[in-house]
């Protein structure tokens, strides 16, 4: 074992300085059913740390990540000690990815599973394209959060910039604070109990204290989801006094 | 005026011409701009504007029938530790399981492996039953990221970023209600049955130094196995070329307007994006200047047709070429013996091109089952497989007669143009001439 790679009390600690990206993805990119757990130290904002991950490990990154951190995760708990770059935890299939600072643009795109939570504040596009995670930011978020999201549940304890939820599609939309504007095709719902019972239990997930009863929901309008035909064929041919 | 004055005779408009009078009432009835399959119909300056010069008294040619001509091609070996080893430089490219049935899937793999090379799946992720009939099997990855998943990524031979469409540079996937069955939604998860219009842009990169990072992410969760493929509409062949090598794609595709789209708008498709011939040219030059030709491979799709179109892309310094449309004729996609299903559509065999509306009559652009099962993936794979292979021998025919031992031997130098315009965009002489225009 190099100096650089340590095993203490069942926690293997890998330097990403010394090791370099490839070693530490090696290292944890296992398949194994065995809950092992693992430190990173010096990320130094690298990118693409623990992407790719497809076990049920414990992965404590110690310090700040660059784009892609944990990216599409399945099985894994990540936690981040630090600030995120763009596309944390992006397309993530289940698992969990918990980032203690704030967290870039995009975080949780596209994702299908898991959950990510952002202790912090998160910037634009928060959950863009999301088909399924569900996300809960503890600050706000920028502006085109939840763009073409299409499914799962996004929590912003703070408040959220303009054009939110511009084109959703399934996904429902939890704000504590003020919400800039809404994009297009996104309304303000009725909160009922199960949604109150959802936004409980994802705050409870996430260790963020708040009063789900203080939040609004908002969610599709739907009524992007098909094309407006007018099929004025009669009309046409009633002035032109075409008979058909 | 009485009734022996004479009348000139009716006189139809050259600029409101009977199609340009058909969309205006189509427009004005439906409220909606037109939207169809296929590419470009318009008439562009192509490979038929080109011809091979053959051997002559300085050129040797090779035996037509019996000597070797090479026409194996590997894809992506700038980086990748598996690249794709092709038996011939025609790919089958990217259609996804929604646009097309699951039977037209299937019989594309089939030829395709038949024939020793690779086909692509598209906008909707990948099927078990696609993987499976696919020895070969490029996955792409794009705006929408439907159905995007690590293990079908892991299961992939190669990866193919698609930036753009050459049928609508700037634009988005379609693909309506009619074909959005409960399958097709569940993969994409989305509503069944909406009007499902994806995402222009990727989530979570914007530029090619992000786009870079984009890369080195797949290829961690890749183990750095599998070829990347970035693919550009002809919208700005130089510069997409140029930053798509810098971002650190292994294989460049660069998709002209006659590429074939599943469902677009018409205006999107007629006008949008430069003609292949014209795109060859600057993105071979791009990729000479940064001394990455034959390093990066570049595939060139929209509007192949034969053997004689593959060696003229190749000549061009294209390193394989890849079909869409011409492999759905090869199935069965609108051929006359469906022509009074056709003509019930209100069309006709050969312009059929609504193919959004999932009623093709060879079920091929589908997803009625009864329709669907009008493909028989065996025997429409043994047609694929055939049109392949009757393209490559062609190419051979080309190559041997210009004294080439490989289909890569080819070379501008065998080219001449017949128009002026043509010239100027392949980078060859006028026929009877040393004009290479531009030049």
């Amino acid at each position: 074992m190099s100096t650089t790679e340590q095993n203490t009390a069942n926690c293997k600690t890998l330097d990403l300085k010394t090791l370099g990206l490839r070693k530490v993805n090696a290292s944890l990119n296992t398949l194994t059913d065995s809950s092992e757990h693992f430190e990173i130290i010096n990320p130094a904002g690298q990118h693409a740390i623990a992407c790719g991950l497809q076990s049920p490990l414990d992965v404590q990154i110690k310090g700040h990540t660059g784009f892609y951190c944990a990216g599409m995760n399945q099985h894994a708990n990540v936690t981040v000690h630090g600030h995120v770059g763009v596309g944390v935890a992006e397309n993530m299939m289940s698992g969990s990815v918990h980032v203690k600072g704030n967290a870039s643009q995009a975080a949780g795109a596209t994702a299908h599973g898991g959950l990510l939570v952002v202790e912090g504040d998160a910037s634009s596009r928060c959950g863009i394209s999301m088909k399924g995670i569900d996300i809960v930011v503890g600050g706000s978020v920028g502006h085109m959060s939840a763009f073409m999201a299409q499914a799962g549940n996004l929590v912003i304890c703070g408040d959220a910039g303009e054009a939110l939820g511009d084109s959703i599609y399934e996904a429902q939309l939890f704000v504590q604070g003020k919400v800039d504007s809404l994009g297009t095709d996104c309304e303000a719902k009725t909160m009922l109990d199960e949604h109150l019972e959802t936004l409980s239990i994802l705050l409870k997930k996430a260790g963020i204290k708040a009063d789900p009863k203080a939040f609004t929901r908002y969610g599709s309008a739907r009524k992007l989801y098909n094309f407006h035909v007018d099929n004025a064929a009669y009309a046409a041919n009633h002035h032109s006094g075409v008979t058909s | 005026m009485n009734n022996n004055t004479p009348h000139t005779t009716p006189r139809y408009s050259n600029t409101f011409d009977e199609y340009t009078l058909s969309e205006i009432r189509r427009a004005a009835t439906t409220g909606v701009y037109d939207i169809r399959g296929g590419g470009a119909k318009r008439r562009v300056p192509h490979f038929d504007d080109l011809l091979f010069l053959g051997a002559s008294m300085s050129r040797y040619p090779l035996e037509g029938y019996r000597e070797h001509c090479g026409t194996d091609v590997v894809l992506g070996d700038r980086n990748a530790s598996k690249p794709l080893q092709l038996k011939i430089p025609i790919t089958i490219a990217g259609m996804s399981f929604g646009s097309l049935s699951g039977q037209a899937k299937e019989a594309l793999g089939r030829g395709a492996n038949a024939a020793g090379t690779s086909t692509t799946t598209g906008d909707g992720g990948m099927t078990p039953e696609e993987r499976g009939h696919s020895e070969q099997l490029v996955y792409q990855y794009l705006p929408s990221r439907y159905g995007m998943n690590p293990d079908d990524l892991r299961k992939a031979d190669a990866i193919e970023i698609v930036v753009g469409q050459g049928a609508k540079p700037g634009g988005g996937g379609m693909l309506l209600g009619q074909k959005i069955s409960e399958r097709v939604a569940g993969m994409r998860t989305l509503p069944e049955g909406i009007d499902q219009r994806s995402a222009c842009r990727h989530p979570d990169w914007t530029g090619p130094d992000d786009l870079e990072i984009k890369i080195l992410e797949l290829r961690e969760i890749t183990h750095w196995e599998k070829p990347i493929f970035i693919k550009v509409g002809g919208a700005r062949p130089y510069y997409d070329t140029a930053l798509a090598i810098k971002a650190g794609a292994d294989v460049v595709v660069v998709d002209g307007m006659q590429g074939g789209t599943a469902a677009t708008q018409e205006v999107f498709i007629e006008h949008v994006g430069q003609p292949t011939l014209a795109c060859i040219r600057p993105a071979v030059q791009a990729l000479q200047d940064l001394d990455m030709h034959r390093k990066v491979q570049l595939v060139v799709s929209g509007g192949i047709r034969n053997g004689a179109d593959v060696a003229k892309a190749l000549a061009m310094g294209a390193d394989a070429v890849s079909i869409g449309t011409a492999a759905l004729v090869a199935l069965g996609d609108n051929h006359p013996n469906y022509e009074q299903d056709y003509k019930a559509l209100g069309t006709t065999a050969g312009a059929y091109d609504d193919w959004h509306e999932g009623q093709d009559p060879a079920g091929i652009t589908t997803q009625d089952p009864t329709l669907a099962a009008r493909l028989d993936p065996e025997l429409a794979g043994r047609r694929l497989a055939n049109y392949l292979n009757v393209m490559t021998l062609e190419a051979q025919t080309i190559a041997r007669a210009c004294g080439k031992s490989h289909v890569h031997n080819l070379e501008p130098d065998d080219l001449v143009a017949l128009t002026v315009e043509a010239a100027a965009m392949a980078g060859v002489p006028l026929s009877g001439t040393s004009w290479v225009p531009g030049q």
